[in-house]
Protein backbone atom coordinates (compact mmCIF):
# COMPACT_ATOMS: atom_id res chain seq x y z
CA UNK A 1 0.00 0.00 0.00
CA UNK A 2 2.95 2.63 0.58
CA UNK A 3 4.27 1.91 -3.40
CA UNK A 4 0.38 2.77 -4.30
CA UNK A 5 0.69 5.43 -1.90
CA UNK A 6 3.62 7.32 -3.57
CA UNK A 7 2.44 6.56 -6.95
CA UNK A 8 -0.80 8.92 -6.09
CA UNK A 9 1.60 11.52 -4.42
CA UNK A 10 2.91 11.38 -7.71
CA UNK A 11 -0.21 12.15 -9.49
CA UNK A 12 -1.28 14.34 -7.08
CA UNK A 13 1.51 17.05 -7.07
CA UNK A 14 4.45 16.32 -8.80
CA UNK A 15 4.13 18.20 -12.42
CA UNK A 16 5.33 16.44 -15.50
CA UNK A 17 9.12 17.46 -16.40
CA UNK A 18 9.39 15.66 -19.16
CA UNK A 19 8.74 12.48 -20.86
CA UNK A 20 11.86 10.04 -22.91
CA UNK A 21 10.54 7.53 -25.16
CA UNK A 22 12.71 4.29 -25.80
CA UNK A 23 12.00 3.28 -29.25
CA UNK A 24 11.72 -0.26 -31.08
CA UNK A 25 15.02 -2.59 -32.13
CA UNK A 26 14.18 -3.74 -35.34
CA UNK A 27 17.67 -5.24 -36.41
CA UNK A 28 16.56 -8.64 -35.58
CA UNK A 29 13.22 -8.40 -37.64
CA UNK A 30 9.82 -7.51 -36.92
CA UNK A 31 9.40 -8.78 -33.70
CA UNK A 32 8.57 -6.42 -30.49
CA UNK A 33 11.77 -5.64 -28.82
CA UNK A 34 12.63 -2.30 -27.48
CA UNK A 35 15.97 -1.04 -27.39
CA UNK A 36 17.82 -0.95 -24.19
CA UNK A 37 20.01 1.65 -24.51
CA UNK A 38 20.14 3.57 -21.45
CA UNK A 39 18.44 7.29 -22.05
CA UNK A 40 20.83 10.04 -20.96
CA UNK A 41 18.14 12.06 -19.02
CA UNK A 42 17.58 9.46 -16.58
CA UNK A 43 20.75 9.34 -15.44
CA UNK A 44 20.18 11.38 -12.61
CA UNK A 45 17.16 9.45 -11.99
CA UNK A 46 18.01 5.82 -12.01
CA UNK A 47 20.62 3.24 -12.20
CA UNK A 48 21.81 1.56 -15.52
CA UNK A 49 22.10 -1.44 -14.78
CA UNK A 50 18.68 -1.60 -13.09
CA UNK A 51 16.99 0.26 -16.31
CA UNK A 52 18.82 -2.09 -18.59
CA UNK A 53 17.03 -4.97 -16.47
CA UNK A 54 13.97 -4.02 -16.88
CA UNK A 55 13.86 -3.50 -20.77
CA UNK A 56 15.62 -7.24 -20.93
CA UNK A 57 12.69 -8.11 -19.02
CA UNK A 58 10.43 -6.82 -21.22
CA UNK A 59 12.16 -8.05 -24.40
CA UNK A 60 11.87 -11.19 -22.96
CA UNK A 61 8.59 -11.45 -22.01
CA UNK A 62 7.45 -10.31 -25.69
CA UNK A 63 10.00 -13.16 -27.14
CA UNK A 64 7.94 -15.21 -25.00
CA UNK A 65 4.48 -14.09 -26.74
CA UNK A 66 5.79 -14.00 -30.17
CA UNK A 67 7.89 -17.46 -30.12
CA UNK A 68 7.10 -19.46 -32.86
CA UNK A 69 6.99 -23.04 -31.56
CA UNK A 70 4.94 -26.24 -31.09
CA UNK A 71 3.02 -24.49 -28.86
CA UNK A 72 1.75 -21.73 -31.28
CA UNK A 73 1.46 -23.87 -34.04
CA UNK A 74 -0.84 -26.43 -32.55
CA UNK A 75 -2.86 -23.18 -31.46
CA UNK A 76 -2.73 -22.36 -35.20
CA UNK A 77 -4.02 -25.52 -36.80
CA UNK A 78 -6.63 -25.66 -34.66
CA UNK A 79 -7.99 -22.50 -34.89
CA UNK A 80 -7.55 -23.14 -38.79
CA UNK A 81 -9.64 -26.24 -38.35
CA UNK A 82 -12.29 -24.71 -36.75
CA UNK A 83 -12.37 -21.46 -39.09
CA UNK A 84 -10.80 -19.31 -36.28
CA UNK A 85 -13.68 -19.28 -34.35
CA UNK A 86 -12.01 -20.18 -31.45
CA UNK A 87 -10.49 -16.93 -31.33
CA UNK A 88 -13.76 -15.92 -30.14
CA UNK A 89 -14.08 -18.04 -26.92
CA UNK A 90 -10.48 -18.25 -26.25
CA UNK A 91 -7.36 -16.31 -25.23
CA UNK A 92 -4.75 -16.50 -27.14
CA UNK A 93 -1.33 -17.11 -25.84
CA UNK A 94 0.01 -13.58 -26.68
CA UNK A 95 -2.90 -12.21 -24.94
CA UNK A 96 -2.11 -13.97 -21.85
CA UNK A 97 1.66 -12.83 -22.21
CA UNK A 98 0.29 -9.18 -22.27
CA UNK A 99 -1.76 -9.34 -19.28
CA UNK A 100 1.72 -10.79 -17.69
CA UNK A 101 3.75 -7.83 -19.06
CA UNK A 102 1.11 -5.26 -17.51
CA UNK A 103 1.57 -6.83 -14.57
CA UNK A 104 5.57 -6.94 -14.46
CA UNK A 105 5.08 -3.06 -15.55
CA UNK A 106 3.00 -2.23 -12.58
CA UNK A 107 5.05 -3.90 -9.76
CA UNK A 108 8.43 -2.43 -11.68
CA UNK A 109 6.55 0.82 -11.46
CA UNK A 110 5.45 0.32 -7.93
CA UNK A 111 8.66 -0.67 -6.35
CA UNK A 112 11.53 0.55 -8.36
CA UNK A 113 10.24 3.80 -10.45
CA UNK A 114 7.64 5.38 -8.91
CA UNK A 115 9.67 6.48 -5.60
CA UNK A 116 12.65 7.66 -7.91
CA UNK A 117 10.07 9.94 -9.61
CA UNK A 118 9.72 7.99 -13.01
CA UNK A 119 6.35 6.05 -14.33
CA UNK A 120 6.76 3.53 -16.86
CA UNK A 121 4.10 3.20 -19.48
CA UNK A 122 2.89 -0.21 -20.84
CA UNK A 123 4.00 -0.09 -24.58
CA UNK A 124 1.15 -2.09 -25.65
CA UNK A 125 -1.37 1.57 -24.63
CA UNK A 126 1.13 3.00 -27.16
CA UNK A 127 0.79 0.64 -30.09
CA UNK A 128 3.74 -1.13 -29.12
CA UNK A 129 5.40 1.50 -30.61
CA UNK A 130 7.65 2.84 -27.72
CA UNK A 131 8.22 2.45 -23.51
CA UNK A 132 7.37 6.11 -22.42
CA UNK A 133 8.47 7.08 -19.46
CA UNK A 134 7.65 10.08 -17.24
CA UNK A 135 10.04 11.84 -15.71
CA UNK A 136 7.68 13.67 -12.76
CA UNK A 137 9.45 16.85 -11.14
CA UNK A 138 11.79 16.00 -8.39
CA UNK A 139 10.35 18.02 -5.42
CA UNK A 140 10.32 16.04 -2.23
CA UNK A 141 7.89 13.09 -2.60
CA UNK A 142 8.02 13.01 1.43
CA UNK A 143 4.50 14.37 1.72
CA UNK A 144 2.08 11.80 1.90
CA UNK A 145 3.81 9.09 4.83
CA UNK B 1 -51.08 34.27 15.07
CA UNK B 2 -53.60 36.87 12.51
CA UNK B 3 -52.30 35.91 9.27
CA UNK B 4 -51.89 32.03 9.70
CA UNK B 5 -53.24 31.35 6.34
CA UNK B 6 -51.76 28.72 4.44
CA UNK B 7 -49.49 30.00 1.55
CA UNK B 8 -49.24 27.94 -1.28
CA UNK B 9 -45.76 26.00 -1.84
CA UNK B 10 -43.99 27.97 -4.19
CA UNK B 11 -42.44 25.44 -6.42
CA UNK B 12 -39.54 27.71 -7.36
CA UNK B 13 -38.85 27.98 -3.11
CA UNK B 14 -38.83 23.90 -3.29
CA UNK B 15 -36.51 24.81 -6.23
CA UNK B 16 -33.72 25.99 -3.74
CA UNK B 17 -32.82 22.70 -1.84
CA UNK B 18 -33.07 20.91 -5.03
CA UNK B 19 -30.25 23.44 -6.66
CA UNK B 20 -27.89 23.18 -3.42
CA UNK B 21 -27.37 19.55 -4.82
CA UNK B 22 -26.63 20.66 -8.29
CA UNK B 23 -23.08 20.39 -8.21
CA UNK B 24 -22.91 17.23 -7.50
CA UNK B 25 -25.66 16.19 -10.44
CA UNK B 26 -23.44 19.02 -12.31
CA UNK B 27 -20.01 16.86 -11.71
CA UNK B 28 -21.68 13.77 -12.72
CA UNK B 29 -19.18 12.20 -15.32
CA UNK B 30 -20.02 12.64 -18.86
CA UNK B 31 -20.54 9.65 -20.75
CA UNK B 32 -16.98 8.57 -21.66
CA UNK B 33 -16.65 8.03 -25.40
CA UNK B 34 -15.18 4.66 -26.51
CA UNK B 35 -11.89 5.42 -28.69
CA UNK B 36 -13.50 3.96 -32.25
CA UNK B 37 -15.47 7.35 -31.96
CA UNK B 38 -12.41 9.06 -32.13
CA UNK B 39 -10.51 7.11 -34.61
CA UNK B 40 -8.68 8.98 -37.36
CA UNK B 41 -8.01 6.22 -39.96
CA UNK B 42 -11.29 6.02 -42.72
CA UNK B 43 -12.76 3.46 -41.03
CA UNK B 44 -16.43 2.17 -40.31
CA UNK B 45 -17.00 0.61 -36.95
CA UNK B 46 -20.20 -1.40 -36.25
CA UNK B 47 -21.80 -3.26 -32.64
CA UNK B 48 -19.66 -0.32 -30.25
CA UNK B 49 -16.86 -1.24 -31.87
CA UNK B 50 -16.54 -4.81 -31.84
CA UNK B 51 -16.59 -4.86 -35.99
CA UNK B 52 -14.12 -2.79 -37.71
CA UNK B 53 -14.51 -2.28 -41.93
CA UNK B 54 -12.46 0.16 -44.05
CA UNK B 55 -14.77 3.19 -45.44
CA UNK B 56 -15.39 1.61 -48.57
CA UNK B 57 -16.39 -1.82 -48.89
CA UNK B 58 -14.95 -1.83 -52.54
CA UNK B 59 -17.06 -5.02 -54.28
CA UNK B 60 -17.74 -6.74 -51.19
CA UNK B 61 -21.28 -7.52 -51.40
CA UNK B 62 -20.54 -8.37 -54.89
CA UNK B 63 -18.23 -10.59 -53.77
CA UNK B 64 -20.59 -12.57 -50.90
CA UNK B 65 -23.23 -12.23 -53.53
CA UNK B 66 -21.69 -14.23 -56.56
CA UNK B 67 -20.55 -17.07 -53.72
CA UNK B 68 -24.19 -17.20 -51.74
CA UNK B 69 -26.07 -17.21 -55.07
CA UNK B 70 -23.66 -19.64 -56.79
CA UNK B 71 -23.61 -21.99 -53.85
CA UNK B 72 -27.82 -21.79 -53.59
CA UNK B 73 -28.16 -22.76 -56.91
CA UNK B 74 -25.69 -25.30 -56.65
CA UNK B 75 -28.00 -27.25 -53.09
CA UNK B 76 -31.02 -26.40 -55.57
CA UNK B 77 -30.49 -27.53 -58.65
CA UNK B 78 -27.83 -30.19 -58.62
CA UNK B 79 -27.59 -31.46 -55.70
CA UNK B 80 -31.43 -33.26 -55.51
CA UNK B 81 -29.86 -34.87 -58.87
CA UNK B 82 -26.68 -35.57 -57.48
CA UNK B 83 -28.06 -37.47 -54.17
CA UNK B 84 -29.91 -39.66 -56.14
CA UNK B 85 -27.38 -40.58 -58.13
CA UNK B 86 -24.17 -40.51 -57.00
CA UNK B 87 -23.84 -39.92 -52.87
CA UNK B 88 -25.47 -37.86 -50.16
CA UNK B 89 -21.71 -36.55 -49.40
CA UNK B 90 -22.03 -34.05 -51.98
CA UNK B 91 -23.70 -31.31 -50.53
CA UNK B 92 -22.45 -32.38 -46.89
CA UNK B 93 -19.19 -31.46 -48.69
CA UNK B 94 -20.42 -28.50 -50.37
CA UNK B 95 -22.15 -27.35 -47.12
CA UNK B 96 -19.08 -27.21 -45.10
CA UNK B 97 -16.89 -25.37 -47.90
CA UNK B 98 -19.64 -22.71 -47.98
CA UNK B 99 -19.39 -22.34 -44.49
CA UNK B 100 -15.55 -22.31 -44.43
CA UNK B 101 -15.62 -19.69 -47.24
CA UNK B 102 -18.02 -17.18 -45.81
CA UNK B 103 -16.46 -17.35 -42.60
CA UNK B 104 -13.08 -17.24 -43.53
CA UNK B 105 -14.22 -13.93 -45.97
CA UNK B 106 -16.42 -11.95 -42.85
CA UNK B 107 -12.99 -12.55 -40.88
CA UNK B 108 -11.02 -11.13 -43.22
CA UNK B 109 -13.15 -8.23 -43.88
CA UNK B 110 -14.47 -7.70 -40.33
CA UNK B 111 -10.68 -7.75 -38.35
CA UNK B 112 -8.69 -5.21 -37.82
CA UNK B 113 -5.48 -6.19 -39.97
CA UNK B 114 -3.23 -4.75 -37.90
CA UNK B 115 -3.50 -0.93 -38.03
CA UNK B 116 -1.24 0.66 -36.32
CA UNK B 117 -2.27 3.51 -33.70
CA UNK B 118 -1.21 6.90 -35.07
CA UNK B 119 1.84 8.46 -32.59
CA UNK B 120 0.26 11.20 -29.85
CA UNK B 121 1.76 14.91 -29.97
CA UNK B 122 3.93 13.88 -27.74
CA UNK B 123 5.80 11.30 -29.02
CA UNK B 124 5.34 12.84 -32.66
CA UNK B 125 7.23 15.65 -31.58
CA UNK B 126 9.83 13.87 -29.63
CA UNK B 127 10.76 12.15 -32.93
CA UNK B 128 10.49 15.29 -35.14
CA UNK B 129 13.06 16.99 -32.67
CA UNK B 130 15.23 14.08 -33.68
CA UNK B 131 14.66 14.25 -37.13
CA UNK B 132 14.89 18.03 -37.56
CA UNK B 133 17.90 19.06 -35.25
CA UNK B 134 20.24 18.34 -37.84
CA UNK B 135 19.54 22.21 -40.05
CA UNK B 136 16.61 23.89 -39.21
CA UNK B 137 15.08 24.23 -42.60
CA UNK B 138 11.25 26.25 -43.19
CA UNK B 139 10.09 23.99 -45.89
CA UNK B 140 8.86 20.66 -45.37
CA UNK B 141 12.20 18.64 -45.48
CA UNK B 142 12.47 15.59 -47.75
CA UNK B 143 10.67 12.04 -46.41
CA UNK B 144 13.22 10.87 -43.52
CA UNK B 145 14.51 7.25 -43.99
CA UNK B 146 16.14 5.77 -41.42
CA UNK B 147 18.37 2.76 -42.31
CA UNK B 148 18.96 -0.56 -39.88
CA UNK B 149 20.17 -3.75 -40.33
CA UNK B 150 17.96 -6.86 -40.31
CA UNK B 151 20.00 -10.34 -40.56
CA UNK B 152 22.91 -8.67 -42.32
CA UNK B 153 20.40 -6.73 -45.38
CA UNK B 154 20.15 -3.10 -44.85
CA UNK B 155 15.87 -2.24 -44.62
CA UNK B 156 14.98 1.83 -44.92
CA UNK B 157 12.51 2.58 -42.40
CA UNK B 158 10.57 5.38 -43.89
CA UNK B 159 9.10 8.15 -41.69
CA UNK B 160 5.23 8.42 -42.13
CA UNK B 161 3.99 12.13 -42.51
CA UNK B 162 0.62 10.89 -41.48
CA UNK B 163 0.74 8.81 -38.38
CA UNK B 164 4.18 10.76 -37.17
CA UNK B 165 6.42 7.64 -37.01
CA UNK B 166 8.87 5.64 -38.45
CA UNK B 167 6.66 2.26 -40.32
CA UNK B 168 8.00 -0.20 -38.84
CA UNK B 169 9.46 -3.06 -41.54
CA UNK B 170 7.16 -4.54 -43.54
CA UNK B 171 4.74 -1.63 -42.66
CA UNK B 172 3.06 0.84 -45.52
CA UNK B 173 0.37 3.20 -45.42
CA UNK B 174 -2.43 2.19 -47.57
CA UNK B 175 -4.39 5.41 -49.07
CA UNK B 176 -7.30 4.24 -48.77
CA UNK B 177 -7.74 3.32 -45.33
CA UNK B 178 -5.65 5.69 -44.15
CA UNK B 179 -3.60 3.56 -41.67
CA UNK B 180 -0.45 2.17 -41.63
CA UNK B 181 -0.81 -1.66 -41.52
CA UNK B 182 1.65 -3.53 -40.49
CA UNK B 183 2.88 -6.42 -42.89
CA UNK B 184 1.33 -4.84 -45.52
CA UNK B 185 0.20 -7.14 -48.63
CA UNK B 186 -2.49 -5.62 -50.20
CA UNK B 187 -5.95 -3.89 -49.89
CA UNK B 188 -8.08 -5.82 -51.44
CA UNK B 189 -11.26 -4.85 -53.14
CA UNK B 190 -12.93 -8.22 -53.38
CA UNK B 191 -13.06 -8.08 -49.23
CA UNK B 192 -13.09 -4.29 -48.79
CA UNK B 193 -10.09 -4.42 -46.20
CA UNK B 194 -6.14 -4.18 -46.08
CA UNK B 195 -5.19 -7.52 -45.74
CA UNK B 196 -2.07 -7.50 -43.09
CA UNK B 197 -0.45 -9.10 -40.36
CA UNK B 198 -3.52 -10.03 -38.42
CA UNK B 199 -5.99 -11.24 -41.67
CA UNK B 200 -3.82 -12.64 -43.76
CA UNK B 201 -4.36 -16.41 -42.56
CA UNK B 202 -8.08 -15.57 -43.12
CA UNK B 203 -7.68 -13.97 -46.01
CA UNK B 204 -5.29 -17.22 -47.25
CA UNK B 205 -7.58 -19.64 -45.90
CA UNK B 206 -10.51 -17.85 -48.08
CA UNK B 207 -8.81 -17.58 -51.30
CA UNK B 208 -7.77 -21.78 -50.85
CA UNK B 209 -11.27 -22.58 -49.54
CA UNK B 210 -12.59 -20.98 -52.18
CA UNK B 211 -10.46 -22.34 -54.88
CA UNK B 212 -11.77 -25.72 -53.62
CA UNK B 213 -15.72 -24.71 -53.40
CA UNK B 214 -15.64 -23.35 -57.04
CA UNK B 215 -13.69 -26.17 -58.37
CA UNK B 216 -16.02 -28.55 -56.39
CA UNK B 217 -19.20 -26.79 -57.64
CA UNK B 218 -17.59 -26.77 -60.94
CA UNK B 219 -16.73 -30.18 -60.89
CA UNK B 220 -20.13 -31.43 -59.53
CA UNK B 221 -22.36 -29.43 -62.06
CA UNK B 222 -20.35 -30.62 -64.87
CA UNK B 223 -21.10 -34.47 -63.72
CA UNK B 224 -24.23 -33.21 -63.50
CA UNK B 225 -24.55 -32.03 -67.34
CA UNK B 226 -23.05 -35.21 -68.35
CA UNK B 227 -25.20 -37.71 -66.42
CA UNK B 228 -28.13 -35.41 -67.42
CA UNK B 229 -27.85 -35.83 -71.00
CA UNK B 230 -30.90 -33.91 -71.97
CA UNK B 231 -29.94 -30.52 -70.52
CA UNK B 232 -29.97 -29.16 -66.83
CA UNK B 233 -30.41 -26.25 -64.78
CA UNK B 234 -26.59 -25.81 -64.37
CA UNK B 235 -25.28 -22.74 -66.58
CA UNK B 236 -25.30 -19.91 -64.18
CA UNK B 237 -23.34 -21.91 -61.69
CA UNK B 238 -21.09 -23.44 -64.42
CA UNK B 239 -20.14 -20.11 -65.83
CA UNK B 240 -19.36 -18.49 -62.93
CA UNK B 241 -17.42 -21.19 -61.64
CA UNK B 242 -15.39 -21.18 -65.01
CA UNK B 243 -14.48 -17.68 -64.98
CA UNK B 244 -13.80 -17.73 -60.86
CA UNK B 245 -11.66 -20.74 -61.24
CA UNK B 246 -9.03 -19.38 -63.15
CA UNK B 247 -8.42 -16.04 -61.02
CA UNK B 248 -9.35 -17.55 -57.61
CA UNK B 249 -6.90 -20.32 -58.20
CA UNK B 250 -4.14 -18.52 -59.72
CA UNK B 251 -4.41 -16.16 -56.65
CA UNK B 252 -4.14 -19.35 -54.37
CA UNK B 253 -0.98 -20.13 -56.02
CA UNK B 254 0.35 -16.78 -56.09
CA UNK B 255 -0.20 -16.53 -52.27
CA UNK B 256 0.86 -20.08 -51.67
CA UNK B 257 4.45 -19.33 -53.28
CA UNK B 258 4.42 -15.81 -51.13
CA UNK B 259 3.69 -17.90 -47.84
CA UNK B 260 6.65 -20.46 -48.55
CA UNK B 261 9.26 -17.50 -49.32
CA UNK B 262 7.57 -15.17 -46.82
CA UNK B 263 7.14 -12.48 -48.60
CA UNK B 264 4.47 -9.61 -49.05
CA UNK B 265 2.60 -8.49 -52.27
CA UNK B 266 3.25 -5.05 -51.36
CA UNK B 267 7.45 -6.62 -51.75
CA UNK B 268 6.60 -9.21 -54.57
CA UNK B 269 5.02 -6.35 -56.79
CA UNK B 270 8.05 -3.62 -55.75
CA UNK B 271 10.87 -6.42 -55.97
CA UNK B 272 12.26 -5.03 -52.54
CA UNK B 273 13.97 -8.40 -52.51
CA UNK B 274 14.91 -9.29 -55.93
CA UNK B 275 18.37 -9.73 -56.51
CA UNK B 276 18.86 -6.48 -58.44
CA UNK B 277 22.93 -6.07 -57.63
CA UNK B 278 23.85 -9.21 -59.50
CA UNK B 279 25.94 -11.74 -57.71
CA UNK B 280 25.58 -10.30 -54.55
CA UNK B 281 22.91 -12.37 -52.40
CA UNK B 282 20.21 -9.47 -51.14
CA UNK B 283 17.62 -11.82 -50.46
CA UNK B 284 14.52 -11.58 -48.25
CA UNK B 285 15.92 -11.32 -44.84
CA UNK B 286 12.80 -12.09 -43.12
CA UNK B 287 12.89 -15.83 -44.93
CA UNK B 288 13.80 -18.75 -42.38
CA UNK B 289 14.99 -20.42 -45.43
CA UNK B 290 12.84 -23.50 -44.98
CA UNK B 291 9.28 -23.90 -46.88
CA UNK B 292 7.54 -25.05 -44.08
CA UNK B 293 8.75 -23.09 -41.35
CA UNK B 294 8.10 -20.13 -43.36
CA UNK B 295 4.39 -21.41 -44.13
CA UNK B 296 4.41 -22.26 -39.97
CA UNK B 297 5.34 -18.64 -39.20
CA UNK B 298 2.98 -17.13 -41.49
CA UNK B 299 0.08 -19.05 -41.33
CA UNK B 300 0.35 -20.72 -37.78
CA UNK B 301 2.18 -17.86 -35.71
CA UNK B 302 0.81 -16.53 -32.49
CA UNK B 303 -2.05 -14.52 -33.33
CA UNK B 304 -1.09 -10.79 -32.69
CA UNK B 305 -3.59 -8.10 -31.13
CA UNK B 306 -5.52 -5.72 -32.31
CA UNK B 307 -3.31 -2.75 -31.53
CA UNK B 308 -5.62 0.20 -31.72
CA UNK B 309 -8.08 -0.93 -28.46
CA UNK B 310 -11.22 0.30 -30.26
CA UNK B 311 -13.32 -0.67 -27.17
CA UNK B 312 -11.15 1.25 -24.50
CA UNK B 313 -12.73 4.38 -23.02
CA UNK B 314 -10.66 7.48 -23.87
CA UNK B 315 -9.72 9.63 -20.78
CA UNK B 316 -12.08 12.01 -19.53
CA UNK B 317 -12.07 15.56 -21.49
CA UNK B 318 -10.58 17.83 -17.94
CA UNK B 319 -8.04 15.82 -17.51
CA UNK B 320 -5.55 16.40 -20.44
CA UNK B 321 -4.35 12.98 -22.36
CA UNK B 322 -0.88 13.33 -21.06
CA UNK B 323 -0.03 9.41 -19.80
CA UNK B 324 -2.53 6.59 -19.51
CA UNK B 325 -0.87 6.20 -15.67
CA UNK B 326 -3.81 9.09 -15.26
CA UNK B 327 -6.67 6.03 -16.33
CA UNK B 328 -4.52 3.26 -14.25
CA UNK B 329 -4.41 5.58 -10.80
CA UNK B 330 -7.68 6.98 -11.04
CA UNK B 331 -9.17 3.91 -9.21
CA UNK B 332 -7.00 4.91 -6.48
CA UNK B 333 -7.97 8.23 -6.61
CA UNK B 334 -11.77 6.84 -6.30
CA UNK B 335 -10.64 5.09 -2.59
CA UNK B 336 -8.46 7.22 -1.05
CA UNK B 337 -11.24 10.35 -1.29
CA UNK B 338 -9.87 11.31 2.43
CA UNK B 339 -6.49 11.34 1.87
CA UNK B 340 -7.36 13.92 -0.64
CA UNK B 341 -8.56 16.05 2.30
CA UNK B 342 -5.98 15.39 4.35
CA UNK B 343 -3.26 16.91 2.12
CA UNK B 344 -3.37 20.03 2.32
CA UNK B 345 -3.24 19.76 6.45
CA UNK B 346 -0.69 17.92 6.86
CA UNK B 347 1.37 20.20 4.22
CA UNK B 348 0.42 22.80 6.58
CA UNK B 349 1.65 21.61 9.70
CA UNK B 350 5.11 20.52 8.25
Amino acid sequence: MAETHILQDLQHQAAIASKVYVQRDYNSGTICKFQTKFPSELESRVDKQQFEETMQTLNNLYAEAEKIGGKSYLEGCLACMTAYTIFLCMETHYEKVLKKIARFIKEQNEKIYAPLGLLLTDPIERGLRVVEITIFEDRSIGFGR
Amino acid sequence: MKNCEYQQIDARALGTPASSFQPCTEMKVPRLRRKWEVFPGKNRFYCDGRIILARQSGILPLTLGLIVVTSVLFFAFDCPFLVTHLTVCIPVIGGVLFLFVVISLLQTSLTDPGILPRALPDEAADIEKQIYTSGSSMYRPPPRTKEILINQQVVKLKYCFTCKMFRPPRTSHCSLCDNCVERFDHHCPWVGNCVGKRNYRFFYSFIVSLSFHTSFIFGCVVTHLTLRSQGGNGLVQLVICFFSIWSVLGLSGFHTYLVASNLTTNEDIKGSWSSKRGAEDSGNPYTYNSIFINCCATLCGPMPPSLIDRRGFLPPDDIPPVAAADLELSSFLAKNDTNMVGMPSSGHTS
